[in-house]
């Protein structure tokens, strides 16, 4: 029986025991029509040697070359210690620290944590994690209209750069409470948005803005003046960044004179495996203000009986199991594990390594994309700065150059058609520390060759 | 144990793990100032050795399942399968980027497929979505698709969504997130919902109910067949947290009991880690009426080849519930659990489960501690008050728990569901030893021993662990929420 300790003797005496005399009477309170379906669709079980053939198998099949997609999920080296020692059973399999003395490992890690997120972002303070970046851009509107207590609309204006698939996250995590997301329209030269652009809603009741940076199209918007009108406004201003790209760019805390209000994002390049899409994290910065409107748990320093430093979850009057319906959020379980990895990939790089990679993203995306201008039938779409990703036009549809150029085991970018089609012929390409001279080469020849044929 | 320095402590200007980062600054002048950094972030400055050792001794102050017996209630700590976390962890599988076609994931998508067909199977719904990343965010979904169901009926006077007292917290903020009112319902003396008051609960202004089955104190819901009848003819739908579905896993199917959305906790029936809060894995289980709604992206195949559904195939969805396909690593670990188990390996799950808890509820009892309801089953996990222990010693629930991890037991749910004064919610789980439930029946006799003698001593544990008991309080009014530097 895998996974089950019991010997013939142990049932035997652990039946005679509780006074009954087979398993199945322990389940005699079960309505006598519902017990024991039988499952004919589920196979005999297998192996740990079986399964580990049929997975070798299985993750064979899915490796594929270099990879120049980012569009939310970035390809990043991970330091062989960083999952050493976070799949260490210490905190692989481990609760969330409700019982603090047994906890301290896991309580000060994260307190750890929440300062290198502070300080990444220029921040007052952070969340332990919610669940990757789109749900936490729905829990950071939710945190706004909570927040600003002036506003009473509960309208929310989301620029056309903010990623799509976080809008549609939002979208669905927050429609049912009133809340309605506005489309600003960005500059369809630039790819940002222009200040200008924001007039229309001067003087009404606005309860967010959020500005991404860098944002969808991989281009930096003017994050101080846009910051600076909301608040000037009445409305507060949610950032959703990049979290290497900081390292480089100015931090949402020092966006426009007061800083943004809530800062939040995908945590997956600070160490965590592509892996088709999760498990990732979301992170969360607030200002001290609305510290107490963040959702998610919290980790606070204190001192025990004795005067020792310690560490506990606090703030928990905010939280699900003690304020049920009136909590912040349903949230409970949240990416726990993925912030270890996290915390320990930001030790081993430090302010100074991060730096060296963000550096090198910029450098070779910068590389690639005036490579690939190069082209006959590429050119580049928007004007002006961007951080590691870059939108080129092709002369033709690019889905089909897309699917074509992953047959060879190249991942060319993301199609932007797939979201707006007026940007059907759009690739939003990327570059970071891992690319080499040698696979942009191959990724231009195989790009060059794609585009030879007449379209 | 000695104190553990924070990261920050630790560092000297200018160091840092010079393996991890290239060797020279890139030219950044083409960002011009005004988007640039102004200052370094104040982040550790330490060597890979140093941060190394650091992390291996803070996990040293961590309970774990790899370490200690964890009958956390409601939480399914059993063995996190070695196997699980290295197949999931093959480079195929971890380098796989989420806008890669499907026709390049054939390997993981199938995996996924397979997976959703089985969890079908075991719960008796009519198809799986793997989309939300956790139990509450699969409430979520569930109760956003009632919702969703309702409104194309064109059915707006259903405002309520009822929950039992005993109810998870995450029940009603969800109800709530979802634009919904709580009704609260008791429970009855016996431990099933009182029939009563649901009735009286029930009505036009119903959308649904959520229910736990066995329920949150550790019984199965004996009457749940009149209940989905009941909320059913009054056009109400039922939600299954399938937070205790390890106590029935393939004895009992909650499709069969007439639940129309269910959530599974992967992260408890199926055996992925808690990694310390998360990450977790709530895929739902969807029955006939919400199919329409079903979240995406959910896998789907056509001529055995696998593909991401979307809005497209799903036209009514609720939609997507975060920016890629959900917590995908998790599954692939669920996913080799279910095929080593097997059909009896799961059915076996719900058999010695209910054989371990009920075992150890008897030893309780024996020895004089109060079960809740003894005159029911335990499921996977059971409720012991110690009113009387807290009345006759002064030592309460939450005294007995700090205690216990003295002496080398993580402490059962302590306190929850609220209803039961002085509560210990216990679930020992199928993948203990008799040896093990015996040696932590002692622990609670012997604790039981020392406050008779010296209920002081009790109510100041722990003694054995890293810090003694802290003070929340502070904590909570003198907010010190990050490191601020040397001066602090
Ligand atoms: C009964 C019950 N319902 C719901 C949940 C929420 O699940 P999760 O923590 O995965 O969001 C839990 C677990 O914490 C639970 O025990």
């Amino acid at each position: 029986m895998p996974f089950i300790p019991h010997t013939d003797e142990d049932i035997r005496r652990m039946l005679a025991e509780v006074g009954v005399d087979s398993i199945n009477s322990l389940f005699d309170e079960v309505p006598s029509d519902l017990i024991d379906p039988g499952l004919p669709g589920i196979p005999e079980g297998v192996s740990e040697m079986e399964i580990t053939r049929e997975m070798n198998e299985r993750a064979a099949s899915d490796m594929l070359g270099p990879c120049f997609l980012g569009a939310g999920a970035y390809r990043h080296h991970v330091p062989a210690a960083v999952w050493e020692i976070t799949t260490r059973g210490e905190y692989y399999s481990a609760y969330t620290p409700y019982q603090a003395e047994a906890s301290q490992g896991t309580l000060q890690l994260i307190y750890e944590y929440q300062s290198m997120m502070s300080g990444l972002m220029g921040m007052d303070a952070s969340n332990a994690s919610l669940y990757d970046g789109g749900s936490a851009l729905a829990e950071a509107v939710l945190m706004a209209v909570r927040a600003n207590r002036k506003s009473k609309s509960g309208r929310i204006l989301v620029p056309d750069t903010v990623n799509p698939m976080y809008c549609d996250a939002t979208r669905t995590i927050v429609g049912n409470q009133g809340i309605t997301l506005e489309t600003v329209a960005s500059n369809a030269e630039t790819g940002a948005v222009d200040v200008e652009t924001l007039e229309q809603w001067e003087g009404e009741d606005i309860a967010a803005l959020v500005i991404q940076q860098p944002n969808w199209f991989g281009r930096l918007e003017e994050a101080q003046a846009l910051t600076d009108w909301a608040q000037r406004n009445g409305a507060l201003v949610i950032a959703v960044v990049n979290p290497t790209a900081m390292a480089v760019l100015t931090p949402p805390g020092e966006w426009g004179e007061n800083g943004a209000d809530i800062a939040c994002g995908e945590g997956q390049p600070l160490g965590i495996p592509l892996s088709s899409g999760g498990p990732y994290f979301g992170f969360m910065c607030c200002r001290k203000a609305h510290v107490r409107q963040m959702p998610g748990r919290i980790v606070g320093r204190t001192v025990d009986l004795e005067g020792r430093t310690g560490y506990t979850l606090t703030l928990q009057a905010r939280e699900q199991h003690i304020r049920r319906n009136k909590a912040t959020s349903n949230i409970c379980t949240n990416q726990g594990l993925m912030v270890t990895a996290a915390t320990i990939y930001l030790s081993l790089l430090g302010a100074e390594g991060l730096e060296r990679v963000a550096g090198h993203c910029h450098a070779n995306t910068r590389k690639l994309t005036e490579r690939l201008a190069g082209i006959k039938g590429v050119s580049l779409r928007f004007d002006g700065p961007y951080f590691h990703e870059r939108v080129v036009e092709l002369d033709r549809p690019a889905e089909p150059v897309f699917q074509q150029l992953a047959s060879q085991g190249i991942l060319a970018g993301y199609p932007l058609g797939r979201h707006d089609k007026r940007l059907s012929n759009a690739l939003l390409v990327c570059a970071t520390e891992t690319v080499t001279d040698a696979d942009i080469d191959r990724f231009a020849d195989a790009l060059s060759h794609a585009l030879a044929k007449a379209a | 144990m000695s104190q553990e320095s924070l990261i920050f402590d630790l560092g000297r200007s200018g160091r840092y793990a010079r393996a991890q980062a290239p060797a020279e600054h890139a030219d950044l002048a083409d960002i011009p100032a005004e988007f640039r950094r102004k200052q370094r972030a104040v982040m550790p400055e330490v060597s890979e050795l140093q941060v190394v050792r650091h992390y291996t001794r803070l996990s040293q102050k961590n309970f774990s399942i790899d370490t200690n017996f964890y009958p956390l209630g409601s939480c399914t700590m059993k063995y996190n399968p070695r196997a699980c976390n290295s197949l999931a962890m093959l480079p195929g599988f971890l380098d796989r980027h989420p806008h890669a076609p499907d026709s390049t994931g054939q390997g993981f998508l199938g995996c996924l497929y397979n997976l959703q067909e089985m969890l079908a199977e075991v719960t008796g719904m009519k198809t799986v979505s793997l989309a939300p990343m956790a139990g509450a965010q699969g409430e979520f979904a569930g109760v956003a698709m009632i919702r969703a169901y309702h409104d194309a009926r064109g059915d707006d006077g259903r405002t309520e969504i009822i929950v039992p007292d005993a109810a998870h917290g995450t029940n009603p903020a969800t109800a709530v997130m979802c634009g919904y009112k709580v009704r609260e319902i008791p429970t009855a003396a016996d431990g099933d919902v009182d029939m009563a008051a649901l009735q009286e609960a029930v009505g036009p202004q119903t959308a649904g109910i959520m229910l736990t089955n066995p329920s949150t104190v550790g019984v199965f819901e004996r009457r749940i067949q009149e209940i989905a009848t009941l909320v059913h003819e009054a056009g109400g739908l039922l939600y299954y947290d399938g937070a205790n579905l390890n106590a029935i896993l393939g004895k009992v199917r909650p499709g069969d009991m007439g639940f129309d959305v269910i959530h599974i906790n992967l992260h408890k029936t199926f055996s992925t880690p808690h990694g310390g809060g998360g990450p977790g894995a709530g895929a739902i289980g969807v029955g006939e009426r919400l199919l329409p709604h079903t979240p995406i992206p959910q896998v789907g195949e056509d001529n055995g080849q696998y593909y991401w559904r979307t809005e497209k195939d799903i036209p009514q969805t609720i939609g997507r519930l975060s920016a890629f396909g959900g917590n995908a690593g998790v599954l692939l670990r669920a996913y080799v659990y279910a095929r080593m188990l097997g059909r009896e390996g799961m059915t076996r799950v719900a058999e010695y489960s209910t054989l371990n808890a009920n075992y150890l509820m008897t030893r309780l009892k024996a020895e004089g501690f109060q079960v809740w309801l003894p005159e029911r089953r335990a499921s996977h996990e059971f409720i012991i008050s110690l009113k009387g222990e807290a009345k006759e010693l002064g030592v309460t629930a939450g005294d007995f728990a700090k205690r216990l991890l003295d002496l080398g037991y993580h402490a059962p749910t302590a306190y929850f569901p609220l209803l039961v004064p002085e509560c210990l919610l216990i679930e020992p789980t199928e993948t203990e030893t008799v040896d093990d439930l015996d040696g932590f029946v002692q622990a609670m006799v012997t604790i039981r021993e020392e406050a008779r003698h010296d209920k002081e001593f009790v109510k100041g544990a722990p003694y054995n662990m890293p810090v003694r008991r802290l003070d929340e309080v502070k904590a909570a009014k003198e907010l010190d929420l990050k490191w601020q530097g040397e001066a602090s």
